[in-house]
């Protein structure tokens, strides 16, 4: 597949998969709480984590996404469940229903706040939610300063990206933010 | 005659001409004109038609609340009907046409109805067109839509682009006059993040034009610091041109920015509609000038007394060289001011209070104007213009005294607050008897979450009129600060005057308007009080009184006041109509925002749809996914290939994308309990490996989903969902496990779009799976209702062997990913074995072919399982599920509801969808009884004639009868009650 690029107010970039894996258990337990940080820092609430090509993100008080280069999910699901056997949990590869955009540029919070009812005020470096971006769902995480990671459904990728794109538009510049 | 003066005009450019037209006609206006102020410096006072009368219109304001200077604006996708010309700015090429008239503005033959105006009152067209009742359907309404309307519908589609905004703020500010400066420059001084709109391109408000000093500078000069000072503050956001369009609860508020109506076909959107969640919200939103009801009050050349002094002043415009001013207050005086300042007569100012005004007055009289106290107009002279106006004594009926000849009336009624963004969300007014005026009642605003007003008016909107109450009200609404100093002249206080003369006979009296643009007059409000329509908002209706485009911005208060009068009863009494959203009209455009074209509502693709799109998918909509309701080749009907692939599955081998089905896992160690809840059989005995079809129904005992739920494994279950059930059925889920079993160790995931899933259906389905070589496939290995994981054609697979077509089917799931490999894979190996995809209509023949149900088809939310012989599906030994108690009910468990059965008909023809069959007699409506319907119906490709089901009285009890079916036709089709599986009742083909 190739990725789309456009360039507007900001960089948009529609990226390869990610390996993504859906945890739900007690993010309050020790064991729990191990088995991500053997890969990745826990997250607190309404952040994201980073350790080298692995990430973490709070997505509910009972749910993570846990995400790793492509090609390591299968073996980071095997440690996982391994690792919380005998806990009430659940672990799903969810790599191939997401698609993901990144936006990067100063105005990317500008562009999102077209689509997204998001207060964006304290949206930093490490903040990660899931919202909607005009009619569908999705989730953001500023991953490094002006670079947002947009994770959306698979089914809806040329939508996300027709959005974005439109939103992206040079000549529809705010200068709120 | 209205023309640009030698001086004056501070937001005019004089050394910039723009070339505009109106109607065809090539005119000149400057830079930083209005079209309102362009067309008057070009004499072209006659700018439109009014709605009923077809009365000629010219402008009666210079701002927003304009009912008269309405224009069809551009051409083709940049055409916009009842553009306002006071808020229209002039650009090059700008193109305006007037409205309403037939055939020219100048000569319109509607304007007859004027001259019929005693056979037009109020509610003429409820009397008149009552009866004959089928007169109104046939020749009433489509005259009626042919001759109303103002401007035109567009008709090419918008070739401008829009969008929203999100956006979060502490204090949103409406409002860029002195009020809403000085409420920004407090708030920011306090560290508060502040927003600030300005629905013009100008900032200041009135206070510039009407000559404040404040702190010693004019006005204009305290705008300029305001403004630099507040674009110092990192914490105050600036933005012209954008209207508060609304206020909403919880603090959401609208504002309606318009970045390129004045320079159209600019790059980037239109307009651009602010959503704004603010954490409290300020209206400084002035105030608003009321007309007189006079005799001939809508003449051209009669406007609001400010709205002349800003033609003057704004835009160096004069509307005529002698202007009689006509007031019940001391402000008009400065409109006489402003006038001889510019070297206009004023042959005379009409004050109705016998007292007369203040110093204003005074100055004016120093200047040598003639002022008639206790007097008012008894009638404007003119038709297309003003030729001169007759006094007459204001307590009076109206005998004539004296006739001045002028060619301007300027008059002023006195001031209302506009309250409407206070209204929107439920701020309550209070009469100010005084001032008479509705002011915002503090102590009643729009309350918030926490019990709090999060509305403050500030400035005129709160009620204070004066340069010095404005500021120090503006000061107080934001938290409290220095208030600028500012000086008024002493003012005389105002009287009101709801009608000129007080006792005007019953002639002034349908002539003197209050609703301009639907040509409302004080007689019709007075009729529709006799009449009954005693409140307010009835009596609104019956008049259109405020129902023109402009919502009764200059006409609400006036309207109600007379009728308060003649109601006997006091203004407070009779209240006002209902602020809504917006302010004033916003584009549609701007409410769509982006969601057009391809962007109007996501569409969902499974990983096989551009094969799909490639190779002659005809779509249907399923929820937000597009799936191919058949695969056309070239030269066939949609019914032939739908019938190729139904034969050549059951014949052959046929494949289908089944991704769309829900698919959710549920786990944990009540999972089993938990899924014997939803389901209405039972789940927690289910082996691993194997699948069973389950129902689920709602707590109220109707069937709501279908599907096949898969063991995975100890804890651990997959249900399939419809297509259109997964997200509803998933939140079904967690609502149940959230809200009611919040202590059962359940976790569930939508894991939907993770997985492509083919079926591979057919007598050949093990032969190509076995030929792409892999798992073991066979009836041994992977019997009927189980499933295995493995590979296949080097693909890491689950295999589900589960049939909705009553053939030997697979339904094969993988990563999303490798979805359209596999797709291509099955159809290069299958092509030896008579491979054909199918879509969702041989889908549907084939499950009705073996009398499998459809959730939407067989179901519509009121039928129960029992219904549909599906009492197999209900467990008797679990002591619960979810609609078990309602489906106890005595309704429910009835012989009398329509049930389940097969429909053959006699001829072999194909039912009606949705047809009912007919029972003798006829119910309480003189309606045929009914006694059963049609819930599918096509014609089966396998059987050769038409087969349905359908809901029938006692239906399985009367195998064999024959039923009659009307068609919309008028002819009969007669069917045999029959069973509804049609084909292999055994299901010896699934099987094998």
């Amino acid at each position: 597949m190739s990725e789309r690029v456009h360039e507007g107010l900001v960089t948009l970039r529609e990226m390869p998969r990610r390996g993504m894996i859906t945890l739900r258990g007690d993010l309050g337990d020790r064991t729990l709480r191990r088995a991500v940080e053997a890969g990745v820092p826990m997250p607190e609430r309404g952040r994201l984590t980073v350790a080298g090509a692995r990430m973490a993100a709070w997505m509910s008080p009972d749910e993570l996404l846990l995400m790793a280069p492509h090609e390591a999910i299968l073996a980071d699901i095997a440690t996982l469940r391994t690792a919380l056997a005998g806990s009430h949990h659940l672990v799903e590869d969810v790599s191939d229903a997401r698609c993901l955009m990144r936006l990067e540029g100063e105005a990317v919070l500008e562009v999102l706040a077209k689509l997204s009812p998001v207060d964006f005020r304290d949206f930093g470096e490490g903040r990660f939610r899931r919202t909607l971006l005009a009619q569908v769902a999705c989730a953001i995480g500023m991953v490094s300063p002006h670079t947002v990671d947009l994770i959306a459904f698979r089914s809806v990728t040329d939508y996300v990206w027709a959005v974005l794109e439109n939103a992206n538009d040079r000549a529809a510049p705010v200068g709120h933010f | 005659m209205s023309t640009r003066l030698k001086t004056g005009g501070r937001l005019i450019d004089r050394t910039r001409q723009v070339e505009f037209s109106f109607n065809g006609k090539r005119l000149k206006g400057l830079a930083g004109d209005t079209l309102a102020s362009a067309l008057l410096a070009n004499d072209q006072m006659l700018m439109g038609r009014s709605f009923k009368y077809h009365r000629p219109r010219s402008v009666v304001t210079s701002d927003a609340s304009e009912p008269n200077a309405l224009f069809n604006l551009g051409q083709e996708g940049q055409f916009e009907p009842n553009a306002r010309g006071t808020m229209t700015e002039l650009f090059d090429g700008l193109e305006a046409a007037s409205q309403n008239h037939f055939p020219s503005l100048e000569f319109d033959v509607g304007a007859i109805n004027a001259r019929f105006a005693r056979f037009l009152p109020a509610g003429f067209y409820y009397k008149m067109f009552i009866h004959p009742r089928p007169f109104w359907k046939h020749i009433y309404e489509p005259f009626i839509r042919q001759s109303a309307g103002l401007g035109k519908a567009p008709k090419a589609r918008d070739a401008s682009t829009y969008e929203h905004f999100h956006v979060h703020c502490d204090l949103l500010i409406v409002g860029g006059g002195i009020a809403g400066l000085q409420a920004a420059l407090t708030a920011g001084r306090a560290g508060r993040e502040v927003l600030l709109f300005e629905q013009t391109p100008h900032w200041g408000g009135r206070a510039v034009v009407d000559g404040a000093v404040i702190d010693g500078q004019p006005a204009e000069a305290w705008v300029t610091a305001a403004l630099q000072a507040l674009e110092a503050m990192p914490n105050v956001k600036l933005r012209a041109r954008t209207m508060g369009a609304g206020v909403y609860d919880h603090g959401y508020a609208l504002g309606y920015e318009r970045l390129s109506d004045h320079a159209p076909g600019a790059p980037g959107p239109r307009h651009r509609l602010w959503r704004i969640r603010a954490g409290h919200i300020i209206a400084a939103t002035g105030a608003i000038e009321r007309p007189l009801s006079f005799a001939g009050n809508d003449v051209p050349g009669v406007v609001l007394a400010s709205a002349l002094r800003d033609y003057v002043v704004n835009w160096g415009v004069s509307l005529g060289d002698r202007t009689v001013i006509v007031t019940n207050n001391d402000d008009a005086y400065r409109t006489a001011l402003v006038l001889k300042d510019a070297g206009l007569e004023v042959p005379a100012i009409i004050d109705a209070r016998a007292a007369g005004g203040g110093a204003l007055a005074d100055e004016a009289r120093k200047r040598g104007v003639r002022i008639e106290t206790g007097k008012g107009i008894n009638q404007v002279k003119g038709g297309k213009r003003v030729t001169g106006v007759s006094l007459c004594a204001q307590a009076g009926e109206g005998a004539a005294l004296e006739e001045i000849a002028c060619d301007c009336v300027a008059m002023s009624g006195g001031w209302s607050p506009v309250v409407h963004l206070w209204s929107h969300c439920g701020g309550k007014l209070l009469w100010d008897a005084e001032a008479a005026m509705f002011r915002p009642d503090p102590a009643r605003g729009p309350t918030g979450a926490d019990g709090m007003p999060f509305v403050t008016t500030a400035g005129a909107a709160s009620g204070p009129m004066t340069t010095a109450g404005v500021l120090a009200d503006a000061t107080e609404a934001a938290g409290g600060g220095d208030v600028p100093f500012a000086e008024e002249p002493a003012a005389a206080p105002l009287e009101p005057v709801w009608m000129m003369p007080q006792g005007a006979s019953y002639k002034l009296r349908t002539k003197a308007w209050l609703d301009f643009q639907n040509d409302v007059k004080v007689s019709d409000v007075q009729l529709a009080a006799r009449e009954g329509f005693e409140s307010v908002e009835h009596a609104k209706r019956y008049t259109t009184l405020g129902m023109a485009t402009d919502q009764g911005k200059l006409s609400n208060i006036n309207g109600l006041a007379v009728l308060a009068n003649e109601l006997g009863t006091d203004i407070p009494a009779v209240g006002t109509t209902t602020f809504r959203p917006p302010y004033t009209p916003i584009s549609m455009g701007s409410i769509a925002g982006e969601a057009r074209g391809e962007m109007f509502q996501p569409l969902r693709k499974t990983p096989m749809h551009d094969w799909h799109a490639a190779n002659g998918a005809h779509w249907e909509p399923v929820g937000h996914w597009r799936r191919p309701y058949t695969f056309l080749r070239a030269g066939e009907s949609v019914e032939e290939a739908v019938a190729r692939e139904v034969k050549n599955t059951r014949q052959a081998l046929g494949l289908l994308d089944a991704s769309t089905l829900g698919k959710i896992i549920v786990k944990g160690p009540d999972a089993g309990r938990f899924l014997d809840m939803m389901y209405t059989n039972m789940m927690s005995t289910l082996k691993p490996g194997r699948c069973r079809y389950g129902l689920m129904c709602s707590e109220n005992g109707f069937l709501i989903d279908d599907g096949v739920v898969a063991r995975l494994g100890e804890d651990t279950w997959l249900c399939h969902t419809t297509t259109g059930g997964a997200d509803r059925i998933h939140g079904h889920m967690e609502e149940w496990l959230q809200t009611e079993w919040w202590d059962w160790k359940v976790y569930t995931a939508n894991v939907t779009e993770q997985y492509a899933q083919i079926a591979v259906v057919g007598p050949n389905a093990r032969k190509v799976l076995e030929a792409l070589g892999g798992m073991d496939v066979s009836a041994e290995a992977l019997p009927f209702m189980a499933w295995a994981d493995g590979t296949i054609g080097g693909f890491a697979v689950r295999a589900y062997r589960i049939s909705f077509s009553g053939e030997l089917s697979y339904e094969i799931a993988v990563p999303a990913g490798q979805g359209r490999a596999l797709w291509d894979a099955l159809l290069e190996a299958g092509e030896v074995f008579g491979v054909m995809p199918y879509g969702t209509e041989a889908l549907h023949i084939m499950r009705a072919e073996k009398g499998f149900i459809m959730i939407g088809d067989e179901t519509d939310g009121t039928v129960i399982p029992q219904d549909l012989g599906l009492h197999w599906a209900l467990s008797k030994k679990k002591d619960d599920y979810l609609g078990k108690r309602a489906q106890a009910r005595t309704h429910m468990d009835n012989p009398d509801r329509w049930q389940l059965v097969g429909l053959e008909t006699l001829d072999g023809s194909v039912l009606p969808d949705g047809a009912y069959a007919v029972a003798e007699g006829t119910n309480e409506n003189g309606q045929r009884n009914m006694q059963g319907r049609v819930t599918s119906t096509y014609h089966s490709p396998t059987l050769g004639r038409g087969i349905a089901m359908g809901l029938v009285h006692k239906g399985p009890e009367r195998m064999g009868e024959t039923l009659t079916f009307p068609k919309v036709d008028g002819t009969e089709v007669s069917a045999r009650i029959v069973s509804p599986v049609f084909y292999d009742p055994d299901g010896e083909k699934q099987n094998v």
